[in-house]
């Protein structure tokens, strides 16, 4: 018996939601009496995975073989399916992030195993096996029952939070045997972007609207994000203008992220916008219009133009760092 | 070259979520239902491709798995410029069992890609594309933002932490896409409506599958306490709040 966490390799290094990740895996390993495992797929230093014995992982897999940089689902999905036999896992936790979601349906399949994406809590009952899950975009939950033997969930990140457990970690090299009949896609060229602050990383998120007017006015928001160490974010209307990169838009249609801070500058915080950032645990709105729908959704509210309010708010941020 | 696009039939997405029979139900009772958002950007694409005379996409069908509830909006992928419909005949349980007819019915088929949304809007399941490959043992692409055409032969771009991946593929794919893969859905015109009405929508009996997760029961979120609202001129209040009452910076 044991839980198997599912590390996802940033390119050689590991980042906050892998710790956040293992800590939700370990929580339900005590819960349950047993211990966490990891499985990790590409070349990455055995001491940046040392890091992981701060959060309860006490054995890790490491698939480290090069030919398995880049993912494959097809492959991905074996490799897992051997790391759960080899660890007799019983619950297997992927981050619901793309590389989560391109995996674990797939391994859900292949060992008929009940598959819960989305989680944001700890199952409420381990037999039988019940977990919560967001649904109707945000807008609901749902109580899910999974009945085989083996459970799979995927935990949305930043909702869980990171706790320490001190373990001894064992690095074991993981050689699985791939049948690679079938795989008929092939990466035959990548673009790298610049290393920013991920959005789903982010502790504190940044976010203007069309209420901002032009691209030529988010220097403000920039200095804001910079002196809070946040990521910036835009609504879709913003990305579809072009005034910002897509990468930046979350809402229903976008990103979906779940920040402790989330300061929405210039957004009217449509339904479609809000399922994109429900799950941040505050909520901060600047808005000229007191009728604006985010103010029902925010827990503070500056009404006021934005391009008056921006510089002083960049100061007084400013201020309470130096302190 | 053909294409099926996977549609799911979601409420629409203003839509104010109930739940009826002691919270075990979603009460659909006067919901309005829409394709689901991704698929019609995956099924505008598609049809983009299909009358781009440089494309050698020349039909594009749509498939759902629901009752006879969801015909209006496979009405309206026809509409849209799909070719040809499919309905098959089941209320669906999981996203397991939807993926098995899915699987069932494109096992002798010749689609070259099998498109499917990111997540639909109703149980966000994200599973639907990724388990049909499965089932059907084909390669599967995730994240995919856009496609195009080289020498005929499709490209497609894929979303990774690190940036942008380029994939080639031969035979059939199963794709998830995502943002990018259209920016604005395709709304159809008076010609496609009236020509929609004739295209065919064809039902098909389900095959036996058993779920492999059972929804118990849903909840609404508590709601949000009222929103304090701080004077701009008194903007380190706003700054004291966030750090000591709601502890986030
Ligand atoms: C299927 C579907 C999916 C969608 N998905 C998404 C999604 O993923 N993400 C998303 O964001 N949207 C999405 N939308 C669009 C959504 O419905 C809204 O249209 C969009 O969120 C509005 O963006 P906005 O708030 O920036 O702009 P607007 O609605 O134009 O709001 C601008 C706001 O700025 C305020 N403002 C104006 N001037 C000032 C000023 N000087 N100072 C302060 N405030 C000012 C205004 O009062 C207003 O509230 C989707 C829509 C559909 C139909
Ligand atoms: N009932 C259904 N019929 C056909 N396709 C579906 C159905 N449910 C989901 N899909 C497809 O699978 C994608 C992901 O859905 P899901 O896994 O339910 O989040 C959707 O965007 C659709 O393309």
């Amino acid at each position: 018996m044991s839980v198997l966490v599912y590390v996802q390799n940033f390119g050689g290094k590991l980042k906050k939601q892998n710790f956040e990740l293992a800590s939700y895996a370990s929580k339900i390993a005590e819960a349950m009496g047993t211990d966490v495992a990891g499985i990790t797929i590409g070349e990455i230093d055995n001491e940046e995975l040392q890091k992981l014995s701060k959060y309860g992982v006490s054995k890790l897999l490491k698939a480290g073989d090069p030919s398995f940089n880049t993912r494959i689902n097809k492959i991905y999905t074996q490799i897992v399916e051997q790391a759960v036999e080899a660890a007799g896992a019983d619950v297997v936790v992927f981050p619901n992030t793309n590389a989560g979601k391109a995996v674990a349906p797939r391994l859900s399949v292949r060992l008929k195993a009940g598959y819960v994406p989305g989680v944001t809590e700890l199952p409420s009952s381990y037999d039988p096996f019940i977990v919560s899950k967001g649904v109707f975009t945000g807008k609901a939950f749902a109580n899910v029952k999974v009945n085989t033997s083996v459970k799979i969930v995927s935990l949305m990140i930043n909702t869980f939070g990171v706790f320490e457990k001190e373990t001894d970690l064992v690095i074991e090299d993981f050689a699985p045997q791939i049948d690679t009949t079938g795989v008929t896609s092939k990466v035959i060229d990548k673009k790298l972007s610049k290393e920013g602050l991920s959005l789903f990383d982010a502790d504190i998120v940044v976010s203007g609207g069309r209420g901002m007017k032009s691209p030529d006015n988010w220097k403000p928001l920039e200095e804001l994000a910079e002196v809070l160490g946040a990521a910036l974010a835009c609504s879709r209307p913003v990305s579809d203008e072009g005034w910002r990169s897509h990468e930046e838009h979350v809402g229903q249609t976008g990103k979906i992220i779940a920040p402790n801070l989330y300061i929405a500058v210039g957004i009217s915080g449509a339904i479609q916008h809000i399922a994109g950032v429900s799950g941040a645990k505050c909520i901060v709105a600047l808005n000229n219009d007191s009728d604006a729908p985010i103010f029902q959704v925010a827990d503070y509210g500056i009404l006021d133009d934005a391009h008056k309010v921006l510089p002083k708010l960049v100061e007084a941020f400013r201020e309470f760092k130096k302190e | 070259m053909k294409l099926l696009v996977c549609i799911s039939n979601v409420p629409d997405t203003t839509t104010k979520v109930r739940f009826k029979d002691n919270n075990t139900l979603f009460d659909d009772n006067g919901v309005q239902w829409v394709i689901n958002p991704w698929d019609e950007l995956a099924l505008t694409r598609a049809v983009e491709l299909k009358d781009d005379s440089s494309s050698p996409v020349s039909e594009v069908h749509v498939i759902n798995v629901g009752t006879a509830v969801t015909e209006p909006t496979l009405r309206k992928c026809l509409a849209i410029g799909a070719d040809k419909a499919f309905r098959i005949d089941l209320d669906p349980k999981d996203s397991y069992s939807t993926a098995v007819q899915i699987a069932e019915f494109v096992k002798d088929k010749d689609y070259r890609f099998i498109i499917n949304g990111i997540s639909s809007g109703d149980y966000n399941g994200s599973s639907v594309g990724g388990m049909i490959a499965e089932l059907t043992d084909l390669s599967s692409v995730s994240s995919v933002s856009n496609i195009r055409f080289e020498n005929n032969e499709p490209i497609l771009e894929r979303d990774v932490a690190s940036g942008k991946e380029y994939i080639a593929t031969s035979g059939t794919t199963v794709l998830i896409v995502q943002k990018g893969f259209a920016i604005e859905p395709k709304i159809p015109n008076m010609r496609g409506i009236m020509t929609a009405r004739s295209k065919p929508l064809e039902v098909i009996p389900s095959v036996d599958a058993e779920p492999l997760v059972e929804y118990i029961d849903f909840r609404l979120p508590e709601p949000k306490g009222k929103v304090k609202m701080i004077e701009s001129d008194n903007l380190d209040e706003l700054v004291r709040l966030l750090s000591t009452e709601a502890k986030v910076l």
